[in-house]
């Protein structure tokens, strides 16, 4: 256990030092810092003097060994426009980011579990089918088209006039068919302050309406993929000797089910989950960017812009962090789930 | 009245294109306390019959026609909720792969709990008493440890009498045994035979058994039936089968074992495959793989390629060959007297 735990942090350095060398790597093709803090009426002297107080005329190697060095002091450098440490802006920017993948996580469980094994149970139902026809068609669409519709359907509304307007029924029928809207769609609102420290998006009812609809579009990144892999698993499991054998012995349905087959199917659907982690905070980028989501993803875009290459590899090396953190947790959870697998510190 | 009576049960698959007929025409029946074997080459319909029994048939297999009568119960036209009182608790399966029987995530005590809160209205301490005790009786050590371990920590044979132990946890009135020893090593069969057998005489417990192996069913069962392409083509005392089979195919089957065969000899072997279950020869299944399908002077019988052989009864025997039938026309006396 511990021998494994520490492969993992041998792992996770080895990790962060590729991601920080092709952070570094790229910021040439970013841009000039200096130009952007200065702006186009600077001296060329205002901006060799900058450049040689940020040390950005020495070469690349001596810039990234000065940088590891202050690193592995949790020294990111100071942002270029921000004028503070790198670390503390994403601290500012991050939670935002965290609770919207947390939520969407939760609405990705929440909504894929009990599809998935609805569908593995009665797979010639016409619910069944059409939620996998839809998952196929979930996987195609992409973020910013997804977040568009939710928009359209619940913040804007539709008016329906496809019927006579003059008429009772009429009306009615329009009435039926259109949506209302006025769902928030921009920002985060105002967070509640919660311990003094912790802006929250959980505590109120206004602060969660205002997460819903991010949250949905991120969480539609996901849920298909998750519908379709707890399906197909859950279909295998069912097949299998041990669930024969549970009808065999005269076990009640939903235990055979929700016991039996749902313990085995969730192994691999772990596994998914911990990467896809990951993959929820990169697609905040998008989310983030569509509903206006004050999150570390539009300021990592924002940083971009900017070349403001100390907060870019800041970011960068946090998220390699939490992916890291995620999958060890993940494996730690597998453990749990599944008693044939002991941790060791050997590789398998 | 029979413990358990089977009469004329068909098991169908259908497909796309065709169906395949695994199970035709088989009717057998089993007395309380009985130890009946069911054999066959695979592909005979052995396994599809023991676990449509209990209609667990995997998809899409159903009971085409047929009934399987237990204590005078119609199980084919049982309620699911009322055929589940009775999986397990009255009639009790083991298949074939321990390994792969036992969930893989949940321990040995939680599968064996499970199975009598299923059945039972009993406190957990009081299962964890009675799956003990029965662990105890199937001679499984440490039955304590056992309780919190998973599949994976047992070796095979251990996982074996573990579900033995689950299959007699409710006293059930028959066990269907899947070919309980195939998956074992082969100095593990031997004991599990002996266990099974002596646990089911103590207890009076029914047990239908199936395997391709002929040693197997030989030393457990006291009545027989040998399967052939999903018919049952001869069935009888074990003992009188084994020693003076009257089947061709029985008698292949016997003499390809190599207890049969004389020193410095090939084995025997029956020439052919046996038939696909989709594409079945018409008449009796086996009459491409048989030597009497010839009359002695030469001439091909009619009968074995154009008519399906019906059972010929003797006593407590039942052959279904129109070679065996031919013999006994012509010789009714000496049959008599043999």
């Amino acid at each position: 256990m511990i021998l494994f735990l520490m492969r993992r942090l041998l792992q996770a350095v080895a990790v962060m030092f590729v991601i920080s060398v092709v952070g570094f790597a790229i910021q040439d093709g970013l841009g000039d810092p200096v130009r952007q803090m200065l702006g186009p009426t600077a001296t060329d002297a205002e901006s060799t003097g900058l450049r040689h107080s940020l040390g950005l005329d020495r070469p690349l190697w001596m810039q990234y060994l000065h940088f590891a060095g202050d690193a592995v002091e949790l020294n990111f450098g100071d942002s270029y426009f921000f004028h503070e440490p790198a670390l503390d802006v994403i601290a500012r920017y991050l939670p935002a980011t965290l609770e919207l993948v947390a939520a969407s996580a939760v609405i990705t469980l929440l909504l894929s579990v009990p599809m998935g094994i609805f569908c593995a149970i009665r797979p010639r139902s016409w619910l069944a089918r059409g939620l996998m026809g839809l998952s196929l068609l979930g996987i195609s669409v992409p973020v910013f088209l997804s977040a568009m519709v939710l928009i359209q359907l619940f913040s804007i509304g539709i008016q329906v006039t496809l019927f006579p307007t003059g008429t009772g029924w009429g009306q009615w029928l329009n009435q039926l068919l259109s949506i209302q809207g006025g769902m928030p769609a921009y920002g985060r609102g105002n967070p509640v302050h919660v311990w003094g420290v912790w802006y929250t998006n959980f505590a109120s009812w206004q602060g969660l309406l205002y997460l819903l609809l991010p949250a949905l579009s991120l969480a539609f990144v996901m849920l298909p993929l998750f519908v379709r892999l707890i399906h197909a698993e859950m279909l295998e499991v069912l097949e299998s000797d041990y669930v024969k054998y549970a009808k065999a012995r005269g076990l009640r349905p939903s235990r055979i089910y929700f016991l039996h087959a749902l313990k085995n199917t969730l192994l691999p659907v772990v596994t998914l989950g911990g990467v896809q982690i990951g993959t929820l905070v990169a697609y905040t980028l998008l989310t983030e960017t569509v509903f206006q989501w004050p999150g570390a993803g539009l300021m990592f875009l924002d940083a971009i812009e900017r070349a403001d290459m100390p907060l870019i590899v800041a970011y960068l090396m946090v998220v390699g962090l939490m992916f890291v953190v995620t999958n060890t947790l993940v494996d730690l959870l597998y453990r749990v789930l599944n008693p044939r697998i002991t941790l060791s510190g050997r590789s398998a | 009245m029979a413990l358990l009576e089977v009469e004329h049960l068909d098991v169908r698959f259908p497909l796309r294109h065709g169906e395949i007929r695994a199970v035709r025409d088989v009717s057998f029946a089993l007395d309380r306390g009985e130890r009946l074997g069911i054999v066959g080459e695979s592909g005979a319909g052995k396994s599809v019959l023991a676990f449509s029994l209990l209609r667990l048939l995997s998809r899409p297999g159903r009971i085409a026609r047929g009934q399987v009568r237990f204590e005078g119960q119609e199980l084919t036209q049982l309620s699911d909720r009322q055929l589940r009182r009775i999986r397990g608790n009255r009639v009790a399966m083991i298949f074939q792969d321990p390994l792969t029987t036992l969930n893989p995530v949940l321990t040995i005590g939680q599968q064996m709990i499970e199975s009598l809160k299923a059945h039972r209205r009993i406190s957990s301490r009081r299962a964890r008493s009675v799956a003990l005790h029965k662990l105890r009786q199937v001679q499984v050590s440490s039955p304590e440890q056992r309780l919190a371990q998973y599949p994976h920590q047992l070796s095979g044979g251990l996982c074996q009498r573990v579900v033995i132990a689950i299959a007699l946890l409710l006293d059930p009135d028959i066990i269907i045994a899947d070919e309980p020893t195939t998956a074992l090593d082969v100095t593990i069969q031997a004991e599990i035979i002996a266990l099974l057998k002596q646990l089911c005489e103590k207890h009076n417990v029914g047990l239908i058994v199936i395997s391709h192996d002929l040693g197997v069913i030989g030393r457990l069962t006291q009545r027989l039936l040998v399967m052939y392409a999903g018919r049952i083509v001869e069935q009888g005392p074990t003992r009188e089968i084994i020693n003076d089979a009257q089947h061709p195919y029985t008698q292949g089957l016997i003499n390809a074992l190599p207890q049969m065969a004389l020193p410095r000899q090939p084995l025997a072997q029956i020439p052919g495959n046996m038939p696909s279950l989709s594409q079945v020869p018409g008449g009796c299944a086996f009459h491409p793989r048989c030597r009497y399908r010839f009359t002695p002077q030469g001439q091909p019988r009619r009968d074995c390629s154009e008519r399906v052989p019906e059972a010929v009864v003797s006593g407590d025997s039942q052959v279904a060959c129109h070679w065996v039938r031919e013999l006994i026309a012509t010789l009714p006396i000496e049959k008599e007297t043999t």
